[in-house]
């Protein structure tokens, strides 16, 4: 089972959901270009200005760790990036799981995603002045510095920080795309996972989901926020577990 | 000495005072009038308890709130959508979270910039049971941070427009490529020290002095930046200047002596130049270096050897002490000039010098393309690309 973490975050998202399968299957959890222990100096803006760009990380991490029979576990975008990953290589992938999906986030005609164009800038806002202190704070980390050993520590609340100009084009790549078109191409069997309420995968989203995987199975989760995955472990690891260990 | 009756005295008289004041603050006062917005919310967010002080910043009565709204609600949509990518998850994982930079949407819609601090309590098998909230009016240092942020943008759109100013002045100093000569095969090549961020001191130049007649300058303007290319703009055309009216290179150089010493700066340099006669299909070359490494003469028959007289760096001394040497070349023969980046070119405490640049000559005197591009290659790879000075070359070939 490889787990694939959302925007903002790294791999920790899955700390209380991915042990429970530890005992039945190989559990593969990684960063996202850009988050955690990725390689920071390996960023590519040119490379990563398209979703496909982390398909093809997903794609490379199976060929290299030699999987097959894939379970890909992918929380909001990475819903995306898995199902891009498996329209391009179907043969490598067992089953979906997909976390609070959203194929668009922007409204459009007659599709509710959400938001506005609008509320997109407002959020690259956010972004920027939450990450004032980054450069002085966190690039001595990112570097390496002896000297300072309370560095270390900072390091481990690093979670959900990275370099604000990867978060910021991280985060035009995942709200400004449109996978609306590609549901259709993703024939390996999906389970969708939608909480009752989540304000950035609304429910008529992930519905809409469902209906355009070609071979979907949708569950509502009684839970509130759009990281089921630490709101409401329980419920998120029973659902995931009845699915994958269906035959 | 201290007396000790005395403090213990003084600070009996301070804890008194404080539990005094402690007694006398009325907790729920302690509470609802706070110095910033207090709210206490279920684990996923639906407010419980809320004080004054957060009513009074927001507009909203405590009954429109408690028991119908989640805190994630009562900000802007990009807010909530921060709050849901990076807030919650943070405070789930952390158990805190501290000094996030959120607006709420106050009940008549105006935005107030906050500070949010959050803690998340558990009970005592781990499950969140409640989440308590300061948020802090954050207006004017909002405003300041913004200033700060187009402070950067600003600094960093300079430092893009500096850079571009070095590239285009870079250009001015060094021709992008040399000019074609009747009867000559010339080439050149120029690589900045490090990032090229900055202005080098390492210059070429190519230019006719008559028919048949060209000259070939190549030079080195001790230090970076600025002020070194003031005085590499100022030898470049010192030398087109002078060659108007003197033919032989260590005049030319001599004059650049002289204006360089009279110049304000403390620079010096170092320059070989050339002067390229034809006469019939013959070609001579006549070479005088000021402190410079000598050109090199290749032949066709591989042999490699130094060519030029060899005086003093210019502006140091009044009399440089500048000779000139001349050089009857034959078809096949070629000439090669360079500054001391080619030599210098390290890997670790190996420099790249003068027997591997002679080695490596005779096989790429094919073409002078051949020679710029081969040297430059070779000197960038011994170095691992990590360029410490500016290499500047050039190539002529009598075809």
């Amino acid at each position: 089972m490889v787990f694939a973490h959302g925007f903002g975050c790294d791999q920790n998202m899955w700390r209380l959901v991915a042990p429970h399968f530890e005992d039945d299957f190989k559990i593969v959890l990684f960063d996202l270009m850009g988050y955690g222990g990725s390689d920071l100096s390996s960023y590519d803006p040119e490379r990563y200005d398209s979703l496909q760009a982390y398909a093809d990380d997903v794609l490379r991490i199976c060929h290299e760790l030699r999987l097959t029979d894939v379970i890909f576990v992918g929380h909001s975008v990475s819903a995306m990036i898995g199902g891009l990953a498996a329209a391009a290589e179907p043969s490598l992938f067992a089953k979906l799981v997909f976390v609070g999906p959203s194929p668009r986030y922007i409204d459009d005609d007659d599709y509710v995603g959400g938001f506005g164009e609008e509320d997109i800038r407002e959020l690259l806002d956010s972004l920027e002045s939450n990450y004032l202190g980054w450069s002085s704070a966190m690039a001595p980390v990112v570097m390496g510095n002896p000297e300072r050993p309370e560095l270390g520590e900072e390091l481990t609340e690093s979670f959900c920080r990275t370099d604000p100009a990867i978060a910021h084009r991280f985060a035009r790549v995942t709200f400004l795309s449109d996978n609306r078109a590609d549901l259709a191409q993703i024939k390996t069997p999906t389970l969708v996972l939608q909480a009752k309420k989540d304000a950035i995968a609304p429910v008529a989203v992930g519905e809409f989901v469902a209906e355009q995987l070609p071979q979907s199975t949708y569950v509502l989760l009684d839970a509130i926020g759009h990281c089921p995955n630490l709101s409401a472990p329980e419920a998120t690891v029973s659902a995931i577990s009845a699915f994958v260990r269906d035959r | 000495m201290t007396d000790s009756r005395y403090n213990t005295s003084k600070t009996d008289v301070a804890l008194d005072g404080f539990y005094t004041a402690l007694l006398d603050d009325d907790p729920s006062a302690l509470y609802e009038r706070a110095p910033c917005g207090y709210l206490s919310t279920t684990p996923d967010g639906s407010i419980v308890k809320v004080n004054q002080t957060f009513c009074a910043l927001t507009g909203y009565a405590k009954g429109e709130l408690v028991g119908k709204r989640r805190f994630a609600e009562l900000l802007t949509v990009g807010g909530q959508m921060y709050h849901e990518t990076h807030f919650a998850p943070m405070l789930q994982m952390e158990g805190q979270v501290r000094a996030i930079a959120l607006e709420v949407v106050r009940v008549d819609g105006e935005r107030l910039p906050v500070l949010v601090n959050a803690v998340l309590e558990r009970d005592d098998a781990g499950n969140p049971v409640i989440v308590r909230t300061a948020v802090f009016d954050a207006t004017d240092r909002r405003e300041y941070e913004r200033e700060l942020l187009r402070a950067k943008q600003r600094a960093e759109e300079s430092e893009a427009r500096a850079r571009a100013l070095v590239h285009t002045l870079q250009q001015t100093l060094i021709p992008p490529e040399p000019p074609d000569i009747p009867g000559l095969d010339v080439a050149a090549a120029f690589r900045p020290a490090g990032v090229g961020d900055e202005i080098g001191g390492d210059f070429y130049d190519v230019f006719q002095i008559g028919t048949g007649d060209w000259a070939v300058a190549i030079g080195d303007v001790c230090g970076k930046g600025v002020e070194a290319a003031v005085i590499t703009a100022l030898a470049r055309h010192t030398i087109r200047a002078a060659a108007v009216h003197s033919s032989r290179p260590s005049e030319i150089l001599a004059i650049v002596n002289e204006v360089l010493l009279r110049h304000e700066s403390e620079r010096f340099c170092t320059i070989a130049l050339m002067r390229l006669r034809q006469t019939g299909g013959d070609w001579t070359a006549t070479v005088s270096s000021a402190g410079h490494p000598l050109p090199l003469v290749c032949t066709e028959t591989g042999e490699v050897r130094e060519i030029g007289g060899f005086g003093a760096l210019l502006g140091v001394l009044p009399q440089a002490g500048l000779t000139d040497d001349d050089v009857s070349l034959r078809r096949g023969d070629s000439l090669f000039l360079f500054t001391d980046g080619v030599l210098e070119a390290r890997a670790g405490s190996d420099f790249f010098g003068e027997e591997r640049l002679k080695a490596a000559l005779p096989g790429l005197a094919t073409s002078a393309s051949a020679m710029a591009d081969g040297i430059l290659d070779g000197t960038l790879r011994f170095q691992s690309g990590v360029t410490s000075d500016d290499i500047a070359l050039v190539a002529v070939r009598i075809p």
